[in-house]
């Protein structure tokens, strides 16, 4: 007679494991789970209430002691003009690089999402990528030296006999300066290049959840390309809008390098967060400085979703 | 009668296929058109000819004589019951139903009030609040009706429309659609893979295989009298014999199809064709069974009621001589 292939009890601690897994998915969910809300919740929101503790105390403007003492003084400071304008020029930095982002990155995600194919996509998603696999550092150096004085684009308007126009940009009050390696512009320019992927990979996967029957829908129901592409592309793609620029946003909110390197000696706030903390000793000050951008990531995320940004999810 | 829709030699190639090629065809106003074929036969392509989202490579389109080669989708009169009913998820039934009407600037009160008619027509009274995730696969079909028809299209178009539904709701979903076509005068043409959707409800039918039309005509003449092997094959499930069997039959020497339901049994002494029955099926208002005749098996019906026979009996089989019907080999 043949052995008969039965169910057999199970053999080792291993197969006892998968076993007991099998009848119990929670088991499975709770391993896969503690690590990870171990780190977050410990290591991350602690460390993040620990900073937001910060803000509520004060310094001692003689001794430059910290005192533990719940206070919204420290809140009070950011109002002060010298940090208000701080806050100001950050603010606006971030809504302009991410308004640019998204004007910039639309185009290509569109192409990439409805278009490329095969060896197309391939080239894309390196395109994309590709820049951020070198070091941060060394992009926003290598940026310092192109739009040096002495730099490439100087070299191309002036071998286009285009210097007027360059010269006419710089001498825009507030956004020009002696060089754009010196002037907003010039911030402007490198957060929106080291940023873009950020922007362009989320929109190019919403519009990738979007059939193409939708958009031939569209047009079979009489509207036109451009009526197309405000009344349902952009809706459709709002989600992955908006998750880029929370990116693009938050990331420009917070770096301290790239103004410090490109641009005037005009701080932003990454830059005034490391100035409190470190020589300046003001940890609730910088602290202080740091929930700003938490509040306006937090507003801006629910005025989103109140816009109905999120519906299509 | 006016022509709806004319193609004139349209072909449609994709790199080497040729998904559409030198097609020929007449849909006349008012007609319930169907165009059936196996999947890859080109009939949903012919319809993205018709509807603008696809460019013929050769050939020329006319819609109620209009050359449309250059016109875009949004500016012909035509609608179009999407597959996957491709609702806009971002909006609600009754924008979905008033979209047409808004991006002709049509006032708000006056779309929400025909989008809320179109609704009633297709039974959805009521529901232009819901989101199109809320609704039902018989549902969404319906709102995908209603915001075609509510911009009153010279020609709906539909692809495949009822292909998801179970077997329940598609019987009911043919019966409204024909009713409503009726009522409402409108060419309809219909894509489909079913020959019993295409029979039932269409006027006329086209039968589509690898890009070309084999044969067009009324559902009697194309069951009844199918022009080639593959309309014989694909239409019903019809016995179709080579020519040497059908002389052996009785017939002309050529290709010939014997519908299943025109056998009739006999007893074997008397008959002049008999054979042993191979399988048998059991159908509920039909038994279906094989006769071997050497060489060839020849499917039949026994209708409900009357006793089937049995595995490995001999049967006799007759038939009419006009059941025989000729054609050509391709």
């Amino acid at each position: 007679m043949v052995d008969a292939v039965a169910p057999t009890a199970a053999q080792g601690l291993v197969a006892r494991a998968s076993d007991l897994i099998w009848r119990r998915p929670r088991v499975l969910l709770f391993l896969l789970l503690t690590p990870p809300t171990l780190w977050l919740g410990i290591v991350y929101l602690g460390a993040l209430g620990a900073l937001l503790l910060q803000s509520f105390f004060s310094i001692d403007e003689f001794s430059g002691l910290i005192r533990y003492e719940l206070t919204l003084k420290t809140y009070g400071e950011l109002l002060r003009p010298s940090n208000y304008d701080i806050i100001i020029r950050t603010v606006s930095m971030a809504a302009a690089v991410t308004f640019a982002s998204v004007v910039v990155a639309f185009p290509v995600a569109y192409f990439a999402a409805r278009f490329a194919r095969g060896r197309w996509k391939a080239l894309f998603y390196l395109g994309v990528m590709l820049p951020l696999w070198s070091s941060y550092l060394v992009k926003v150096y290598a940026w310092k030296l192109i739009l040096a004085k002495e730099g490439i684009i100087t070299w191309i308007f002036e071998g286009l006999g285009l210097m007027p126009v360059l010269d006419l940009m710089l001498a825009i009050p507030v956004i020009g300066g002696n060089s754009l390696s010196v002037s907003y512009i010039g911030t402007f320019m490198v957060f929106l290049y080291v940023w873009l992927p950020f922007m362009i990979l989320p929109i190019q996967a919403s519009l990738e959840r979007v059939p193409a029957s939708l958009l031939e829908a569209s047009s079979d129901l009489g509207a036109s390309p451009r009526q197309t592409l405000f009344t349902v592309t952009l809706p459709l793609a709002l989600p992955g809008v908006i998750a880029g620029s929370i990116f693009t946003f938050s990331l420009t909110l917070g770096d301290y390098i790239i103004p410090q390197i490109i641009g005037s000696s005009r701080l932003f706030i990454g830059q005034a967060v490391y100035a409190h903390q470190g020589t300046a000793g003001n940890i609730p000050l910088a602290a202080a400085f740091t929930v700003v951008p938490i509040v306006i990531m937090g507003f801006y995320l629910w005025m989103a979703k109140r816009q109905g940004a999120f519906d299509a999810l | 009668m006016t022509t709806a829709v004319e193609f004139q030699q349209v072909s449609r190639h994709f790199g080497a296929v040729r998904a559409v090629d030198a097609v020929d065809l007449a849909v006349a106003e008012g007609e319930f058109f169907a165009m059936l074929g196996p999947s890859g036969s080109g009939k949903t392509t012919c319809l993205r000819l018709i509807a603008g989202f696809e460019r013929p490579s050769a050939g020329h389109i006319e819609i109620f004589g209009e050359a449309v080669e250059g016109l875009p989708p949004y500016r012909r009169s035509v609608n179009t019951v999407f597959q996957d009913y491709a609702l806009f998820p971002h909006l609600n039934v009754r924008d979905n139903v008033a979209y047409g009407l808004m991006v002709r600037k049509v006032g708000r009160a006056e779309r929400g009030r025909q989008a809320e008619a179109a609704l009633e027509l297709v039974k959805l009274g009521g529901y232009g609040d819901r989101r199109p995730g809320q609704l039902s696969g018989g549902q969404r079909q319906r709102v995908a009706l209603a915001r075609a028809l509510v911009n009153k299209p010279r020609v709906l178009l539909l692809d495949e429309p009822l292909g998801a539904l179970d077997l329940k709701l598609r019987e009911q979903m043919q019966e409204e659609l024909k009713a409503l076509q009726e009522t409402l005068g409108i060419t309809f043409v219909f894509v489909t893979h079913d020959q019993g959707e295409a029979l039932s409800m269409a006027d006329r039918v086209a039968v589509f295989n690898e890009g070309k039309v084999v044969q067009v005509g009324t559902p009697q003449d194309i069951y009844d009298r199918p022009r080639t092997r593959f309309v014989a094959d694909f239409v019903g499930s019809s016995n179709v014999l080579p020519p040497e069997m059908t002389r052996r039959l009785g017939g002309p020497e050529s290709w010939a199809s014997l519908r299943p339901e025109a056998i009739r049994l006999m007893d074997p002494a008397t008959a002049r064709i008999s054979g042993p029955v191979v399988s048998i099926r059991y159908l509920g208002a039909a038994t279906r069974f094989t006769v071997d005749l050497g060489g060839i098996s020849l499917a039949a019906l026994a209708p409900a009621g009357s006793v089937p026979p049995a595995i490995g009996e001999t049967v006799g089989l007759a038939w009419d001589a006009s059941a025989l019907h000729g054609m050509e080999a391709q």
